[in-house]
């Protein structure tokens, strides 16, 4: 069908962002890529820029990748200065060459942001992620405790509501785009996602207090609502999460202030 | 020879896995801390078994290659989720799922193990909705359910096209809890590269840190292995880049069996291959089979031109003709060898021949696109960014392409494998599927495992083990693993050849497609253990692995994982050359019906094949579990 626009090869130049390790130098070096195939995605682009380089005895480009079909989270590039390139809500690893013109050059870097160090090239270290998850993102579920799935209705508003927002794949595009590397609609997401929902209540205010003071113990910077997360964001998760999370936030605060600790009652069985 | 002792408890199939909890021992509470386990691996299985034995108060190590445990595989998976809730009250029950499944796998698997499958699917809807994992639900707030390839019955749970994401987060959120609390320490960038074995019992692994490349030894009371499956060995799979075979390889060589290699399931709606430079296939979910219908030109001729221009009458949607009951949603090993054979005849569409129409067009009519959009939108917008193409207006084109591999470690009843102390779940064994896994079964199985099975199973040989008694990283056997990583970190390095892995690799794919995919002979398999023979030797001649050992190194990480594959491929070639029948994806040419159907030989067949290792260069042994199948009686699959 499409065969005519599909068929044409490019090349272009790519200009590589690449660092031996953390806290090395790091620069921009130049490579060639030829006969690209429109079809071609950018990271199988990169393998074959990857390979010529091997064959001539050169270190292959380091850069992030796995599941190469935008779900993992694990891709992360900033392509001609955006987070995941030139397209609207997909990841690095669905781009493809037909958004390249010929004889462009690409300029490719790491999603750069203090929180998320250069590991090598365009890798980095996103595990801020990881700590902020485990300080409270999270409903305590044991395993073996739960009720009937169905025991509790839920209305398909709060249930599709829940989802846009669990849908992020943590890949960290929001920090790599916001000037102060905020972490916040990351946050937003997965405070809203399980403060949604009836089962999230017994831990909204504690989840979102300790969520939140680790994002900014970690170095993540404020929100000045400008939205460049939400564009960058390979899954369009919507900034009306931050409002949310802000929200949640403040009653939260303010409830804490007033919130007695209970009394230790549990003093086990005699 | 290894003892392959399935420990299937006695007694009645309904009552086994209740008698079993209650017959197996238990590990004091004050002394469950004093055990550590090595979890390897963090998708559904891994994550929910290193949560779950955390939460039990066992002390957890955690290892992935990956840089958190958010990025394992399980988070593809787009269909849904089995379960035997009934709540559409359509005739669904424990025993319809366990008698799909086990007719699904074409009688190759336990009964026993299916049947525990069956009833704990139940509670993992319970405990995936306690954790929040947002299903999509009715207007009336109750879960909703769709149908799935191979069921009557609308016992399939989702979360969008984003079913494994979700579950995979629960599971990872649960596990981040007890990262937290202490309880499991988490080790990211960490490869297992060998399992240490002690007195015949595993007790500890060997792990490289992919960022430093400093190698470390790990003791524990028990290993658990949860690492996903190997399809990647064709190179071009739905697999993501980095699965890989490693860590069960490893445990191979170390003396674990290897079960049923061979049986590795080809999935029938992929987006076809475009060119030498693919790295991966994209799946198009099978839930698209509820609505889409496949097809090819009746006549080789119309192949070329636009499919809008075919008319009805010239078309073949050969699912509803040759399997009217079941139509476009026959299981996915008949889905796809029906593909392969509309292409040999050479009815294919697309530039290359080697594709079919999934075609929404009735579906369009029906529902409007609006409609349409709200089932599938998220598939339809993966299929546009990598072909450019509509498939609201022109149909979709899929062929098969590998997608999971149902082979895997053998292991008995409480996923143990012959090597005591090494437990192995999720797709990494080979337990629950037989030789073809129904849709939504995967992400069933794996949670199974983590979240329902191991905790009380690892129990019952813990209580064997004196507490800290571990073996400590000093002893013989964990310093000889340690020289025996780095020496071939070493040899990969100062290898001076001149070609980069992924030429290998390829390579290995291309012969395992022709030789070991979905059509199979006696001269090609003989044929594929040649070339796959002779390739290694090359790979080790002239293989080139640039940088240092000391740094991020992903030319020596893919280094290792191709070399197993190397040698994994030919081990599933010499499966199913042994294997003198057909059955689910196992499709020997010389085994058929006059229809082309699967001749299964139970008489012969009737059987799981375990693998020995025999050292390098030796023919490894085939030690043979024999299926019995007490309550289920073994019929020819229909699905006409």
């Amino acid at each position: 069908m499409s065969s005519e626009k599909n068929s044409k090869s490019i090349s272009v130049t790519l200009r590589v962002w690449r660092q031996a390790g953390p806290n090395k130098p790091g620069q921009f070096v130049e490579y060639p890529a030829h006969n690209l195939s429109p079809n071609m995605s950018f990271l199988e682009m990169l393998d074959v820029v990857n390979d010529e380089l091997t064959v001539k005895g050169q270190e292959p480009i380091a850069f992030a990748h796995d599941c190469r079909e935008g779900i993992c989270g694990t891709c992360s590039l900033v392509i001609n200065g955006e987070p995941h390139g030139p397209h609207e809500g997909v990841a690095s690893c669905q781009t493809y060459i037909r958004s390249f013109a010929d004889g462009e050059v690409v300029t490719i870097e790491p999603f750069r942001a203090a929180p998320f160090p250069v590991i090598k090239d365009l890798v980095t270290d996103r595990s801020a992620f990881d700590k902020i998850q485990q300080a409270g993102g999270f409903i305590t579920a044991r395993a073996g405790s739960a009720p009937d799935a169905n025991a509790t209705s839920i209305s398909k508003v709060d249930a599709d509501l829940a989802m846009d927002a669990a849908q992020c794949i943590g890949c960290g595009a929001c920090v790599a785009a916001c000037k102060n590397a905020s972490a916040m609609l990351f946050v937003a997401a997965k405070v809203s996602h399980l403060g949604i929902l009836p089962q999230g209540q017994a831990e909204r205010d504690k989840r979102v207090l300790a969520m939140v003071n680790t994002m900014d113990d970690l170095g993540f910077g404020g929100c000045t609502n400008q939205y460049e997360c939400s564009a960058a964001c390979p899954k369009l998760i919507s900034h009306d999460f931050i409002s949310r999370l802000n929200g949640d936030y403040i009653a939260a605060s303010f409830r804490s202030m007033f919130k007695q600790a209970p009394a230790q009652t549990d003093g086990g069985a005699g | 020879m290894a003892q392959l002792d399935p420990k299937i408890p006695s007694g009645p199939l309904a009552e086994k896995w209740r008698k079993h909890k209650m017959d197996i021992k238990l590990v004091n509470p004050a002394n469950k801390r004093k055990y550590e386990i090595i979890v390897v691996g963090a998708g559904l299985a891994g994550s929910s078994a290193a949560a779950t034995l955390g939460e039990l108060g066992y002390k957890v190590k955690n290892f992935v290659f990956h840089d958190s445990p958010r990025r394992a595989h399980s988070i593809a998976a787009q269909g849904g989720i089995n379960a035997a809730k009934n709540y559409q009250n359509d005739g669904d029950s424990v025993h319809r799922l366990f008698y799909d499944t086990i007719k699904g796998g074409d009688y190759r698997a336990r009964e026993a193990n299916i049947h525990r499958l069956a009833e704990v699917s139940v509670n993992i809807i319970d405990q995936c909705v306690a954790q929040g994992v947002p299903f999509a639900r009715e207007y009336g707030g109750l879960l909703a359910n769709r149908s799935f390839g191979g069921a009557q019955v609308s016992r399939t749970f989702y979360a969008r096209g984003q079913t494994g994401q979700q579950l995979l987060l629960g599971a990872y959120s649960a596990l981040s809890r007890m990262v937290g609390s202490g309880a499991v320490e988490l080790n990211t960038h960490s490869e297992m590269l060998d399992l240490v074995v002690v007195d015949g019992h595993a007790k500890g692994i060997i792990v490289r840190d992919l960022t430093t490349g400093v190698i470390t030894a790990h003791s524990a009371d028990a290993v658990i292995l949860a690492t996903g499956g190997y399809g990647n060995v064709f190179n071009l799979s739905t697999y993501a880049r980095g699965s890989n075979t490693t860590a069960i390889w490893r445990a191979y060589k170390k003396g674990a069996c290897f079960a049923n290699p061979s049986y590795a399931q080809i999935h029938p709606t992929c987006i076809p291959v475009s060119g030498d430079y693919q790295s991966k296939l994209t799946l198009m979910s099978e839930s698209l089979r509820n609505d889409g219908r496949i097809w090819v030109p009746k006549n080789k001729e119309d192949c070329g031109k636009p499919p809008a221009s075919i008319p009805e009458a010239d078309r073949d949607y050969y699912l509803e003709r040759m399997y009217p009951a079941f139509g476009n949603l026959c299981p996915r090993d008949i889905a796809s060898r029906a593909a392969k054979r509309v292409c040999d005849e050479g009815r294919g569409v697309g530039e290359t021949g080697l594709g079919v129409y999934l075609d929404f067009a009735d579906a369009i009519k029906r529902l409007g696109e609006a409609g349409v959009r709200e089932r599938y939108g998220n598939l339809f917008d993966i299929y546009h960014e990598i072909t450019n193409e509509n498939a609201y207006k022109v149909p979709m084109r899929i062929f098969p392409a590998v997608h999971y591999t149902m082979g895997g470690l053998w292991v008995d009843y409480n996923l143990m494998s012959n090597l005591p102390g090494l437990f192995v779940l999720g797709e990494a064994n080979f337990s629950d599927h037989g030789a073809n896994r129904l849709g939504a079964s995967a992400l069933m199985q794996g949670l199974a495992d983590g979240y329902f099975v191991i905790p009380y199973t690892v129990g019952d040989y813990l209580a064997g083990q004196k507490p800290n008694s571990r073996p400590s990283v000093n002893s013989h056997e964990f310093v000889k693993a340690i020289a025996d990583v780095e020496s071939s970190v070493a040899r990969f390095l100062s290898n001076k050849g001149k070609e980069p892995v992924s030429y290998y690799h390829k390579r290995l794919g291309k012969i395992l497609w022709q030789h070991c995919g979905m059509a199979r002979n006696k001269a090609g398999l003989e044929q594929g253990i040649k070339e796959i023979a002779q390739l290694r030797e090359e790979f080790w001649a002239n293989v080139k692995v640039p940088g240092s050992a000391d740094t991020l190194n992903q030319s020596l990480e893919q280094a290792g994982r191709v070399a197993d594959f190397l040698e994994l491929g030919e081990l599933m070639c010499r499966d199913a050359l042994s294997r003198e029948e057909s059955c689910g994806c196992h499709f020997r040419e010389e085994y058929q019906h006059p229809d082309g159907e699967c001749k299964r030989d139970d008489e012969n067949f009737s059987h799981v094949a375990a693998w020995e290792y025999q050292g390098e260069g030796k023919t490894p042994i085939r030690n043979v579990e024999k299926l019995n199948y007490e309550f289920t009686k073994m019929s020819v699959r229909n699905y006409k």
